[in-house]
């Protein structure tokens, strides 16, 4: 299991070093000069050239790329061209809240979810199955930004339950979290119920109903974990598109978090926040991804059996 | 029937019709169908795929998935009851108690996210009490699935492993385990060796044969493969279509054949004292139960068909007080002498 555990680990550095590489290109390719967003659009020539060498811009980009690999190697993420701090100074004082919201929009999600998706399920072709894949649906149609307007018109601004922006209060975190959430019920509980569909069509679903278990105790004890382990995928899956998410959210909710930080240094053209913070997404997609692949040892004692 | 009033039933079928409702169209699964297990006796279920074997099996645990299957007609009853007139939860405590099923395929019968002794102290903790009537104690459920175990031949100890942990023919041993576990009065067996390497079949057999003879339990086997009925069962019910055909002792299904449909099932066995005979399979498949034929559902296979069995029902038609035969071919007289008509 440990084994298995750091291997995953060390082919974590292989892909950090690809998604960098293919950003830090992107990046450079983008148009304008970092040393003009630095200085102003009033600066002379002469001193935008002498910040460009200085910064080292005026290297192939690949011993650019090389250098900023080094640093990160030693822990320095680099220099935020627009506010002059560390980058991981910046990064780590807003990770906290984007975690928060992400935690709390993957919870509301799963919470909401699977039940949606199980009752469905056992009540195929009802009223409620139908309403529930409805529901679904329209998750899934509606961006977030738009879902999250909605949503801050009707409670904030009609109602006035909930504050519309900020992270002030500790309820504040209902609106972002809900239009971020709701993103990911659709596809969660579609798959709930398509996976327990399947289960309960299974053989030994009627050995256990032969066995005299009641129906209820058969879609707890039987149906249900065997049913999860896709769910587990879709989750996992998900938590990379609620990162992405995210950035919506925090933006229409002017959510303090890394989404909206990512999204201002991506219009500064401040490389190393970009980075930094794309870094740090992929290292928390992978380790969700890691956290999935365990989770499923512990469902199913069949892919245990593999982590040697 | 006056007889059967003497006869101690243990499962008693009749009429039974079940349907299987769909937007494809209806499929009539079994169409009155009649079955008797005496106490302690073993019946042998006859008949190919798809005839309604395990739909019957279904039925008496009422198990028949609902939707699309419903039970139309007829009644089901264990020694003496009728379990159409139960309650769901009178059900549970008749599954697995009083009447269990093995299932076919071994491979998928068990729950593969549990280990195996706990899937065996399952149906013992919900059905077994203790001395005061109270549901016994798991860990006393677990030490009767450790004994299960052995009693089916795998080291009790091997409990705590899970399905996909053991062979084939070891998961069709913990599912007869299951099965057996509460001393079921009927045991239903669904093919339980088709799934199984040939070697594997004589072992699992004989030692159901066994656990049969030392718990008295009475046992309906279904299967396709008449060398196990010979081997096991004390009387045979030939089923096609949803129908029982032909039914009567051992000896009056394999010395005294009448049905020609019980005759093509035996000329379908290779005889290994006359190789040189070529086997004579039954033409043609099982009709189309969503559209079966008006008359004689076996009409359309059968060399001996008459204009006749293209337009009615064939009648019932008995040789001695066991032994009955729905088919035209005989009546009250010449049922009594030789074999299939015209062989």
């Amino acid at each position: 299991m440990w084994k298995y555990i750091l291997k995953r680990i060390v082919a974590l550095i292989p892909v950090i070093i690809g998604v960098t590489l293919i950003v830090y290109f992107i990046m450079s390719l983008a148009p304008g000069d970092p040393a003009v967003t630095i200085l102003g659009d009033q600066a002379t020539p002469e001193a935008i050239e002498q910040l460009r060498e200085e910064m080292g811009l005026n290297d192939p980009i690949i011993v650019q790329y090389v250098r900023y690999m080094f640093n990160l190697c030693r822990g320095d993420m680099g220099t935020s061209y627009k506010t002059k701090k560390a980058v991981s100074v910046e990064i780590f004082s807003r990770f906290p809240a984007t975690a928060k919201l992400s935690i709390v929009a993957v919870i509301f999600s799963t919470i909401m979810a699977i039940p949606l998706g199980i009752v469905a399920a056992i009540k195929q072709n009802s009223f409620f199955d139908g309403f529930s894949m409805i529901v679904a649906l329209l998750g899934i149609s509606m961006p977030i930004f738009w879902f999250g307007v909605l949503l801050q018109l009707l409670f904030s601004l009609k109602l006035g339950w909930l504050p519309s922006t900020g992270n002030d209060y500790w309820y504040s975190i209902v609106l972002p979290a809900t239009a971020l959430g709701f993103h990911n019920v659709a596809s969660v509980a579609r798959i709930t119920r398509s996976s327990m569909l399947e289960v309960i069509r299974q053989d030994y679903i009627r050995t256990a109903r032969a066995k005299g278990v009641s129906y209820g105790t058969v879609i707890k004890k039987h149906a249900l974990r065997n049913a999860l382990i896709p769910v587990i995928t879709v989750l996992g899956i998900q938590i990379g598109s609620l990162l992405a998410g995210s950035t919506l959210s925090e933006t229409v909710f002017a959510w303090p978090g890394m989404g909206r930080f990512m999204i201002a240094s991506i219009s500064g053209r401040d490389i190393p926040s970009v980075l930094g913070c794309i870094i740090l997404f992929t290292l928390c997609f992978s380790v969700c991804n890691l956290a999935v692949d365990l989770a499923y040892g512990f469902i199913d004692p069949r892919i245990k059996s593999q982590y040697k | 029937m006056s007889e059967n009033m003497k006869k101690d039933l243990e499962l008693d079928i009749k009429n039974l019709v079940v349907e299987f409702r769909t937007d494809a169209g209806v499929t009539q699964a079994l169409n009155g169908l009649d079955l008797e297990i005496e106490k302690g006796k073993t019946l042998g279920l006859v008949g190919e795929t798809g005839a309604g074997k395990t739909t019957t099996g279904l039925s008496i645990l009422q198990l028949i998935p609902d939707p699309p299957g419903i039970i139309v007609d007829g009644s089901i009853k264990l020694a003496g009851e009728d379990v159409m007139m139960k309650s769901e939860k009178e059900m549970e405590k008749i599954r697995g108690q009083q009447v269990s099923m093995i299932f076919q395929d071994p491979m998928t019968s068990l729950n593969p996210v549990m280990t195996v002794e706990d899937q065996i102290a399952e149906v013992v903790a919900i059905h077994e009490v203790d001395a005061n009537g109270k549901p016994i104690a798991y860990s006393d459920a677990i030490k009767r699935a450790k004994e299960m175990l052995e009693l089916v031949g795998i080291p009790g100890d091997r409990g705590t492993e899970y399905p996909h942990q053991f062979s084939g023919g070891m998961k069709q041993r913990v599912v007869i385990a299951i099965a057996l576990a509460c001393n079921p009065k009927l045991l239903i067996a669904d093919e339980p060796t088709t799934a199984l390497d040939v070697t594997i079949q004589a072992q699992v057999l004989e030692m159901m044969k066994g656990l049969r003879d030392k718990y008295g339990t009475s046992m309906l086997m279904i299967t396709h493969d008449l060398g196990i009925v010979a081997e096991i069962c004390d009387a045979v019910s030939i089923i096609y279509a949803g129908r029982v055909i032909e039914h009567g002792s051992l000896e009056d299904i394999f010395d005294n054949t009448r049905h020609p449909y019980t005759e093509g099932l035996f000329n379908s066995l290779p005889d290994l004292d006359h190789r040189e005979q070529r086997l004579k399979p039954i033409k043609g498949l099982m009709p189309d139960p969503t559209n079966l034929p008006k008359g004689c559902a076996f009409c359309p296979r059968c060399d001996y068909a008459m204009e006749i069995c293209q337009t009615q029902k064939p009648p019932r038609v008995y040789r001695n007080d066991e032994h009955y035969v729905e088919c035209f071919l005989y009546n009250e007289q010449n049922i009594k002498e030789g074999g299939v008509i015209g062989r």
